[in-house]
């Protein structure tokens, strides 16, 4: 067991995003009231996200050139994780939205329809949707260096891909999503100080928690290769 | 077999310590006020370290496999 100082920083930074999260003050929002915690978890699921997949990128450049199988399996498994917590971030922001958003009762809030229109929720659908294919593209060549080839080139494509559909165009368009202008929950002047304490840390802990459980994907692919060229 | 066991050690140990938790009375009066809102974060701390403590298994049975 390699219970190493970042797996541990995680368990207490997690610990801590959960008890903080819950139980210091936040600022008092119309609209949002309570659900503002959120903050600490649907925030933190995208933030893990982008770094994973980050991390993915890097080692299929680094595949392309020296060709080490091992870069291959990291970035495959950083694509994965990096996509699970996508998907956990995109239903934490469906169930949080339908109780902020919208509410039949209330005609000032969005219709259904306008929801469903949201350049950010299509747009990270669709960068979501980019990875999916990722993952179909891999488990369609059969042969081991041509697949680990040409993933590699597609996610350096399906990387390339986010910034249009998360970072560029859900800004240009109005939408109801926060984060309109600048950086959402990175800039200092739309983040209250007090969140500020619990959500750093809440980031570095999720995605330390999403690095742990690829690390384990990593070494169970390592043994499963290492199992089938014995054989 | 060895493994069971310990299992079934921690899983009496995370019963029996919340067990005597709840019958403290300074303990039942936190966990009633506030809209009872202790109580979502005892529960969510309670999926924590179980999602915590089943990763660290994983780990260490990865551990064990790679140094097969």
């Amino acid at each position: 067991m390699r219970l190493t100082w970042w797996k541990l920083l995680s368990i207490i930074l997690l610990l801590y995003a959960v008890i903080g999260g819950f139980l210091l003050p936040v600022p008092e929002l119309t609209q949002l009231g309570e659900t503002i915690r959120n903050l600490y978890f649907h925030v933190c699921m995208w933030f893990a996200m982008m770094i994973l997949f980050t991390i993915s990128v890097i080692h299929s450049i680094r595949y392309l050139n020296n060709r080490a199988i091992i870069h291959d399996i990291k970035a495959k498994e950083y694509a994965s994780v990096g996509s699970f917590m996508g998907i956990l971030g995109y239903l934490t922001g469906a169930i949080w939205a339908s109780y902020t958003w919208a509410d039949p009762n209330n005609p000032a809030y969005a219709s259904l329809g306008s929801i469903m229109r949201e350049p950010k929720l299509i747009g990270a659908a669709l960068a979501l949707l980019v990875y999916g294919a990722y993952f179909i593209l891999r488990n369609s060549v059969t042969d081991i260096d041509q697949k680990a080839r040409v993933s590699a080139v597609y996610n350096i494509f399906a990387y390339a891909m986010l910034f249009p559909t998360i970072w560029i165009i859900p800004r240009l368009l109005p939408s109801l999503h926060p984060g309109q202008e600048g950086n959402p929950a990175l800039n200092f002047n739309d983040i209250d100080a007090r969140m500020r304490m619990v959500f750093y840390p809440a980031v570095i802990g999720w995605t330390l928690l999403g690095a742990w459980i690829t690390s384990l994907k990593i070494r169970l692919a390592l043994i499963k290769d290492k199992k089938f060229s014995n054989e | 077999m060895n493994k069971l066991n310990k299992f079934i050690l921690l899983l009496l140990a995370i019963m029996f310590s919340s067990t005597s938790q709840a019958q403290e009375e300074t303990m039942a009066n936190t966990m009633r006020s506030n809209g009872k809102i202790y109580v979502v974060v005892a529960v969510l701390t309670t999926i924590l370290v179980g999602l915590i403590a089943y990763l660290v298994r994983l780990d260490k049975k990865i551990s064990k496999l790679e140094k097969e």
